[in-house]
């Protein structure tokens, strides 16, 4: 059973769903994320100690260190990286990330860059749908766990 | 917006210059895509980090260009990797990172990237120069080169950075481009703590330019005339971690910054923000998170990797009795051998410290840490360290962590 669904634009492909984990400040994959467990690690960071792991991770944008990118593959590869990423502002560095994981692993982490207007109805959801593919991406909002 | 490509371009893409670059430049296009770049440009050099071990990933992604016998097609420099080979003997991490580690660091080798080892390369000989169009990635490195030099780039991660070197190519957006180069945010210096240095002045304006600039360029009005380039190393570092600064302007001190409004672009900005004394001694208090006395495991400096001119202020703080707990360097290999050639590898061993190249101390497992906090003169270090390495830090000047590791416990001057 699905809701409302939002239309995005697609930074990385991929189809896959979660619940939203919505990140107040964004957040460095590399320093700020444990790749082995998918726990943040920042301890300046108001979500701490929170597990992006099968989460559709919510962050405004990206910050910190230019290594994000191969912390985020990691993450993926290992099985305990977002299942989606939703940003409000372009990010080369997770974009990249993402796309890296789907190259050598095949395993699709999309990213897509959603509406400002549309963030707290996202963020409220129980489950998202994301399905990001060239042409644009949809985000669904879902019933259930 | 449709990506226009040259013929340079199609040849990449297409494999006529080779399996790697074709792999490389399709990843670029993807980007490009999804960034919303219209084109690509030339780069003249590159600054790859990705030789530091972060999993199996990082490696996973070099061997599919050595296998395709990729060659970078720009002067390329590298960042820290995982071990110091030239002192191999200091790590002390899992076998796993020290076997794949060396394979990640030989592997960037086989692609024709220059064994610099480095965080800081704007200084060794791959400096760029004013106005070049470069692709780096290693935060510090990569807002040092844009706001220090007015070289250009944007933020490069791993992967796209190495794709960059392989290719020659850089999509054509962002910092590349003179009107994403103007400062949005304003940020006035209005009083300094009496007694403080330069040093801990350009620290904790950075963490603050950080932590409120958002994704905005900042210029920063009220620096000293006499901050120097290690000051403003250690500004856009601090920057670089607490935020994502990419490129700042120090008013009157950098080279696209000759007044605010040359800075601004005649742009008005979209945040002004105003520092009181206050503000900045939280901004330094807050990279602490041990108090006043605390009793120190070790000190740990050059986060960016210390420089000759930052040797130069050590060594004069040598003289006196010798530290109760270690101190470790972390410096580009080029920087040993100069250390070596004015005899100071010598004066600095026998002052019981410990030099650190190819690598840094808060990136990998090189330090011994029982009970005590950590303390640097990085405000990059002690942003990263907790997380990292899972120690307390106590961020302090270079004379306060030198009289720090001599009392064993965090000193204020």
């Amino acid at each position: 059973m699905s809701g409302a669904a939002f239309s995005a634009a697609t930074l990385s492909m991929g189809a896959a769903s979660g619940a939203p984990l919505r990140l107040d400040e964004p957040l460095s994959f590399w320093g700020g994320l444990d790749p082995a467990t998918g726990r943040i690690i920042d301890r300046w960071h108001p979500q701490l100690d929170a597990n992006v792991a099968g989460r559709v991770l919510m962050m405004p944008a990206g910050r910190g260190s230019s290594s994000g990118s191969a912390a985020l593959a990691e993450a993926i590869r290992i099985g305990v990286g977002p299942a989606a990423i939703l940003l409000l502002e372009r990010d080369p560095i997770v974009v990249v990330g993402a796309m890296a994981a789907a190259e050598l692993y095949a395993i699709a982490c999309p990213v897509v860059l959603a509406r400002c207007e549309d963030w707290t109805e996202l963020a409220a959801a129980q489950r998202l749908g994301i399905s990001a593919e060239p042409q644009g991406a949809r985000i669904v909002v879902m019933q259930g766990r | 917006m449709a990506l226009e490509l040259s013929d340079l371009d199609r040849e990449l893409a297409g494999g006529a210059r080779g399996g790697a670059a074709a792999f490389a430049m399709r990843l670029l296009m993807r980007l490009a895509e999804a960034v919303d770049a219209r084109a690509f440009i030339a780069i003249e050099q590159a600054h790859v980090d990705g030789c530091l071990y972060l999993g199996q990933a990082s490696l996973d992604f070099v061997e599919r260009m050595t296998a395709l016998g990729g060659k970078v097609r720009v002067p390329t420099s590298l960042n820290v990797g995982s071990l110091d080979l030239i002192h191999p003997e200091l790590f002390r991490g899992s076998d796993e990172v020290r076997v794949n580690g060396k394979r990640l660091m030989q592997a960037h080798i086989e692609l024709g990237c220059a064994p610099t080892f480095t965080c800081a390369p704007y200084q060794t000989a791959h400096r760029p120069r004013f106005g070049a169009q470069i692709a780096w990635g290693e935060s510090n490195a990569i807002v040092f080169a844009n706001s220090v030099i007015g070289a250009r780039t944007n933020r490069y991660g791993d992967f796209i950075d190495l794709c960059c070197a392989i290719t020659g190519r850089a999509p054509e957006y962002g910092l590349h481009l003179t009107e994403n180069r103007f400062a949005r945010a304003v940020v006035q210096i209005d009083a300094v703590p009496p007694g403080w240095d330069m040093e801990r002045l350009c620290v904790a304006v950075g963490h603050f330019v950080g932590r409120r600039c958002g994704g905005l360029i900042p210029a920063i009005v009220g620096l000293p005339a006499d901050a120097d380039e290690d000051n403003l190393k250690a500004l856009g570092a601090a920057a670089a971690s607490s935020g994502a600064v990419a490129l700042f302007h120090a008013v009157g001190l950098t080279p696209e910054a000759q007044d605010l409004k040359t800075a601004c672009g005649g742009l008005k900005p979209k945040l002004v923000l105003r520092l009181s004394a206050d503000d900045l001694r939280d901004a330094a208090r807050s990279l602490s998170n041990v108090r006043d006395g605390a009793p120190l495991a070790a000190v740990t400096l050059g986060t960016p990797h210390f420089s000759m001119s930052e040797f130069a202020r050590l060594m004069p703080l040598l003289d006196g009795p010798r530290p109760v707990v270690d101190i470790w360097i972390n410096c580009s290999r080029a920087t040993l051998e100069e250390l070596r050639a004015r005899g100071w590898e010598e004066r600095l061993s026998s002052a019981g410290l410990t030099l650190v190249v190819d690598t840094c101390v808060y990136v990998t497992t090189l330090m011994r840490v029982g009970a005590g906090a950590v303390m640097t003169n990085s405000g990059k270090c002690a942003y990263y360290a907790p997380g990292n390495l899972g120690v307390e830090v106590a961020y302090g000047s270079l004379a306060e962590c030198v009289a720090s590791a001599r009392a064993g416990k965090v000193v204020r001057l």
